[in-house]
């Protein structure tokens, strides 16, 4: 199986032959290198760009201006800040033209922690940029997601945020992707550039299919009763893993995988919460003004009454950055003990039912 | 540049200039609330709006304005009173809507992309229409304007890089409107340079400053330039040296400066080579005075927003989506 560079160079690779995506490009993006995660190995449309995020996000909105369609990559997004303001014009491009102008683009930059990234390579941006309207953002956590999203992303018309979590990027996925070879070492033979001279290499691209998954559809990972579980990004499957190590308990967890923040799948959710009457919401994210609390917002404005107790969010910490030392990581961000740690409490938390108020047995991140 | 010619940019700069001041007016009459414009740039950008190769798509130029364009835009064919809509914000905007403050247009019929207040972020944008434009060929150019205090920020560099990649060279005239002024910062005490458009002689661009309220100096420097980026597909940078006439912006209260006025100088010179009679120009600035007076009366009988439409746009493809 494919792991997720190779499904978003098989996406690309689709995308520029037959979605009519015009140019890839970015620090790094075009030949020799293809991406510094590879995701863009061997595109027919791939070039490098200078060093310059805004200059990225502003060749990527002037192309979209013309109808053509680009894929720009910033990096690591722990490097987009300086190019905030051009994205946010982007973002409201459509509704200040009234809808004369829209921009077909797709903004990739990978996000996260969990590659010892320390500070300016574990970011985690999307509870920021969930604050450019206009946007839609998407999250995979699978090789085959990351392919049906970036073709749907590709397809949207919008400007999408694209954002690979960088511990994912190398890991297979269980699903093929439609055309992909039934060997991965088949694969990795066709479409990884050798190491070394590389100036006669070019891929043997498979015929791959068109496979899209629809923006704002999350994923059902697990169904369950004890509570439900949302996530993203990285830690989907740890969730996974955590849910699967306490059904030895006797717990179920409903668990989703969002998949997409921008537009976001409120009906499995809350249909979930209806069955469960609980929530648990877990990312990586800095704890102030997470996106992870506008999740429990919003079901608290449509479900209410259906909360058996308190929803409760697990995020990253509320520190400046990600310490390179592998106990400060561990400790700024959610690992699998604490996953299960926080799947734990809300199974064991008090029911309104019983008066009791909620004070969860975990570690919750400190934050002002 | 024949009689006929002159002619007829003067009275497209006599149009422009009674365009501003009534929007200036608007603001002080409580037709509209925030007022920037171009009014000292008339002599540069109606020769730019007449030069321009209009039309919509790759195969004609692209325009990233800044607000201070409102002049390249009447000549180009803009009718005034759409500007008065903005301004008072009706529903009838063709621009934005309502949604935007006066002198920032978007009209994709003529490739004119969205203006903002965010300034120079147009240099950062215009690379990508270029881009295309280099990659189908043809003679559409892109055409960016920003200002000296503009100039600043990264985006101008921005543009200088990446349209100048060698073998990848970009066909963008690149303008930079030096009117000397930053809102109330003299360019003269952030700037060691007069000529900003130096700045690309590093990067191998060609460059030139000219005298703004020149009309013929403009109209010579603008053709020449247009000429040079439609056919050599290269990059050009132009400086034009403009005036402020009535300071930044109504947040400075809008008022007359004393600088060069443009268009006082370009119908004084008509005059004295007996172009026009001063009954004739007095009879053009009247006539655009009384359109635009009857313009407003039609403005303010317009509905502005239903504030139902806010959702409106927020995404291509459905009116309302959101998270």
């Amino acid at each position: 199986m494919a792991n997720m560079a190779q499904a978003i160079r098989l996406a690309l690779h689709y995308a520029e032959e037959n979605l009519g995506v015009t140019d890839v490009f970015g620090e790094d993006v075009g030949p020799p290198l293809g991406g510094v995660f590879t995701a863009t190995q061997g595109l027919r449309t791939a070039w490098n760009s200078p060093l310059d995020e805004r200059g990225i996000v502003g060749m990527a909105t002037g192309i979209a201006f013309t109808g053509h369609v680009a894929v720009a990559e910033i990096q690591f997004c722990d490097y987009i800040f300086n190019a905030l303001d051009l994205l946010k014009l982007a973002g409201n491009t459509c509704w200040t033209s009234a809808g004369a102008f829209h921009l077909p683009m797709v903004v990739m930059t990978p996000v996260g922690s969990g590659i010892h990234g320390s500070i300016y390579h574990s970011h985690s941006i999307e509870s920021l940029l969930t604050r450019l309207s206009g946007w839609k953002i998407v999250i995979p956590s699978t090789p085959i997601d990351a392919y049906g999203l970036m073709l749907a992303a590709v397809e949207d018309g919008n400007p999408v945020f694209f954002l690979p979590p960088k511990a994912l990027l190398r890991v297979k996925g269980a699903e093929k992707i439609p055309g992909e070879p039934e060997d991965s070492r088949e694969l990795h033979a066709r479409i990884d550039a050798p190491l070394g001279d590389r100036t006669r290499w070019s891929p043997r691209w498979p015929e791959v299919q068109r496979y899209v998954v629809p923006l704002g559809k999350a994923k059902r990972l697990r169904e369950g009763r004890t509570a439900t579980v949302v996530t993203y990004g990285r830690l989907a499957p740890v969730c996974l893993n955590a849910a699967g190590e306490l059904a030895a308990e006797g717990l179920s967890f409903d668990l989703f995988d969002l998949r997409s923040l921008v537009p976001l799948d409120w009906e499995a959710i809350v249909a979930s919460v209806g069955r469960t009457g609980r929530l648990l919401v877990v990312n990586e994210d800095t704890a102030v003004t997470n996106f992870g609390e506008h999740v429990i917002r919003g079901v608290i404005d449509r479900a209410f009454g259906e909360l058996t107790a308190a929803p409760v969010l697990l995020s990253g910490a509320d520190v400046p950055g990600i310490g390179m030392a592998w106990p400060l990581e561990a400790a700024s961000v959610p690992q699998l003990p604490d996953v299960v740690a926080a799947m734990r409490a809300i199974a064991a938390a008090p029911s309104r039912e019983a008066g009791g108020i909620f004070s969860p047995p975990m570690r919750l991140p400190r934050y002002r | 540049m024949d009689a006929a010619l002159e002619l007829r940019i003067h009275g497209l700069m006599v149009q422009a200039r009674v365009l501003e001041d009534q929007l200036i007016a608007m603001v002080h009459g409580g037709d509209g609330y925030f007022w920037i414009g171009g009014p000292g740039e008339e002599a540069f950008n109606v020769p730019l709006g007449l030069l321009v190769q209009k039309g919509e798509g790759p195969s004609f130029d692209y325009l990233h304005f800044s607000y201070r364009s409102s002049a390249t835009l009447l000549a180009m064919g803009a009718a005034p009173i759409d500007t008065l809509r903005q301004m008072r914000a009706t529903a009838t905007d063709p621009y934005t809507g309502g949604r935007n403050f006066a002198n920032h247009y978007a009209r994709r019929e003529w490739n004119v992309l969205p203006v903002t207040s965010a300034v120079a972020v147009q240099y950062s944008q215009s690379i990508g229409t270029a881009h295309v434009q280099k990659r189908e060929g043809g003679t559409g150019i892109t055409i960016v304007n920003g200002g000296d205090a503009g100039a600043a920020e990264g985006d101008f560099a921005t543009c200088l890089v990446w349209s100048s990649r060698p073998g990848a060279e970009l066909p963008i005239l690149i303008l930079v409107m030096n009117n000397h002024w930053g809102i109330s910062t003299e360019s003269r005490t952030q700037w060691p340079m007069t000529d900003i458009s130096s700045r690309a002689g590093a990067f191998g661009i060609r460059h030139a400053r000219i005298d703004g309220n020149d009309v013929a100096a403009s109209w010579a420097a603008i053709e020449s330039a247009m000429d040079y980026v439609r056919h050599e597909r290269r990059p050009f940078c132009l400086q034009a040296d403009v005036s402020r006439l009535h300071g930044h912006s109504s947040s400075t209260g809008g008022a007359l400066v004393d600088e060069r006025d443009c268009l006082k100088e370009f119908e004084a010179k008509l005059i004295t080579e007996g172009k026009l009679s001063r009954e004739d120009a007095a009879a053009i600035w009247e006539k655009h005075r009384a359109a635009l007076r009857a313009d407003l009366e039609i403005v303010r009988g317009e509905p502005l927003p239903d504030p139902a439409t806010i959702h409106d746009y927020t995404f291509w493809g459905r009116k309302e989506q959101g998270t």
